[in-house]
């Protein structure tokens, strides 16, 4: 066992809950306009949203990087805004975090990058520790690649390293921040199996923040679809695809307009010429 | 109209002296916190080993080299003046008062804010731009401890030793010039040097100011960097700050050690 305190199962069914989260970097502008978001214990569950929608921003709260303006986040039963620093480091050893762009320590080798939380954390004599790190690499079949530097790698290889790191301390909760962000079709499969089987695998809950629609109805349990700071629809991906919601089918169907507007908000353009003349 | 103008001239002073405080107060919260997570630094002592390494060691030619240079130029501009007194005897007096007290700490300082507070900067600003520090908070890992406050504490210890380098290789570089080139007697140049020169006085004050200035450019370079903004323009506009910042710092904070060093005792 890496550590007592890492348990790669939640003691709770729901593994994460948020309710009437609101949230905004100033007061004045809120980003969450009243989150309300169940995870279960054992899922994949997807969170999409177009790109500003406030996704990246529910993450840092379930981390406990940010804290709500109002409302309830809670992890493993734990209400996440209360926990002091130790009890949220702790739980935090148990939560493991895929980057947008895997944000690889780059004086590092890869190596070195997944062995980084289990020398942190653990007192593994080396040697234990150099087959863990070896396992998780054959994982996400990059064995190969361990003395690479992060600037040797490709951005897929890069994603399943910080994958193999996010999951070296066995995991009860994998975010995932835009994994698919980037790659080319192939790695960008191979990610998206990757994530499926390593929740499977491992028993763990995962959560993915994207915007890759088509990916995502193909490996995700759940989807829930934030715009403007609230959830406007959610569903199994059976349900997505046969949905007749505005807003869904815009996302599905990737088209320019609809509920989220193809202009940012402006003065009409008529207004805009007047103005000049 | 005008008004306005003033209204709005008025509104930019007080934004910037709010935005100044704020910074001040998350500055010297941000020391405090390093200070705090010094302990957890020094027990894993190859962290602060391995900056000593980056700020220090990687210093080393710019500092040897502006070292001998200052000190053969001091050597020269010292021996013409003080022919005309009929003084040149008392060039290795001149040379090591100079850089002891004052050249050695001052220049080393702006040296070391340019070559090694500048890496310090980007370094921090960059990890924080591609979520390094994230991750690591993501990890249960506090960047506080595992990578500010080894930078903190490697620039503080590099400094003072980069100083005595920087220093000593001066007044070689004065030897060469002044004995070896002009001629001056060597007994000379180092005896009135040992009878002139005094420990307390002298190179501990040097010592003290190096140490000063050590901990004015390693606070502000972490801070810097750990506020930056976290975009190539923010990380490269914390660079600039931790260069004008540092040396600023440096040239007010030697005179001011230098007003309490030197106060009644006839300088």
């Amino acid at each position: 066992m890496p550590d007592a305190s890492v348990d790669p199962t939640c003691p709770t069914d729901i593994a994460v809950s948020l309710r009437g989260v609101v949230y905004g970097y100033d007061r004045r502008r809120p980003i969450l306009k009243g989150i309300d978001m169940t995870i279960p214990r054992g899922k994949l569950v997807a969170i999409m949203g177009s790109s500003g929608s406030g996704k990246t921003t529910i993450l840092r709260l379930i981390g406990g990087q940010l804290r709500p303006q109002s409302g309830v986040v809670t992890v493993a039963g734990r209400e996440v805004p209360k926990l002091e620093r130790d009890e949220l480091f702790a739980l935090r050893r148990r939560i493991g975090m895929l980057f947008q762009f895997g944000a690889l320590f780059t004086d590092m080798t890869v190596f070195e990058n997944i062995a980084f939380p289990l020398r942190e954390h653990t007192q593994l004599p080396s040697d234990l520790i150099r087959d863990l790190v070896l396992m998780k690499l054959n994982a996400v079949g990059l064995r190969g690649a361990a003395r690479l530097r992060p600037s040797e790698l490709s951005g897929g290889m890069a994603r399943r390293v910080a994958l193999a790191r996010a999951i070296a301390l066995d995991p009860m909760l994998v975010m995932y921040d835009e994994p698919f962000a980037g790659l080319d079709p192939i790695s960008l499969g191979i990610v998206g199996q990757l994530i499926r089987r390593l929740n499977d695998a491992l028993g763990i809950t995962s959560v993915i923040v994207t915007h890759d629609i088509y990916e995502s109805l193909k490996i995700v349990d759940y989807i829930y679809f934030v715009s403007d700071g609230r959830i406007v629809a959610e569903g199994t991906p059976d349900v997505v695809r046969a949905s007749s919601d505005l807003f869904v089918r815009q996302f599905v169907d990737g088209a320019p307009d609809g509920p989220v507007p193809f202009h940012y908000p402006a003065t009409p353009l008529v207004e805009e010429f007047a103005r000049g003349a | 109209m005008a008004l306005d103008a003033i209204a709005g001239g008025l509104r930019r002073v007080g934004r910037g002296t709010i935005n100044t405080v704020t910074r001040l107060g998350f500055a010297g919260r941000f020391f405090l916190a390093v200070l705090l997570n010094s302990p957890a630094a020094f027990r894993r002592i190859q962290l602060t080993l391995r900056e000593i390494y980056f700020a220090g060691a990687l210093s080393l030619v710019i500092i040897l080299v502006s070292g001998l240079f200052v000190g053969m130029v001091l050597a020269l501009q010292g021996y013409e003046v003080l022919t005309r007194y009929g003084a040149n005897e008392s060039l290795g007096v001149l040379v090591a008062l100079s850089l002891v007290r004052e050249l050695g700490p001052v220049v080393a300082g702006l040296l070391f804010a340019s070559r090694a507070g500048s890496a310090i900067t980007a370094e921090i600003g960059l990890m924080k731009t591609t979520e390094q520090l994230s991750a690591m908070e993501m990890m249960a890992v506090d960047p506080l401890a595992r990578v500010v406050a080894p930078r903190f504490w490697g620039g503080l210890v590099s400094m003072p030793l980069l100083t005595a380098l920087f220093s000593t290789l001066g007044i070689f570089g004065a030897y060469l010039v002044g004995v070896k080139l002009i001629g001056i007697d060597s007994g000379a140049f180092w005896g009135n040097m040992q009878a002139a020169v005094d420990f307390r006085r002298d190179i501990v004050n040097g010592v003290i100011k190096s140490v000063v200035f050590g901990f004015a450019v390693s606070i502000i370079a972490v801070f810097e960097g750990y506020d930056a903004r976290p975009t190539a323009e923010g990380v490269s506009t914390a660079t600039t700050r931790t260069v004008v910042v540092s040396s600023l710092a440096i040239l007010a904070l030697d005179f001011v050690l230098t007003v309490f060093m030197f106060r009644g005792i006839g300088v």
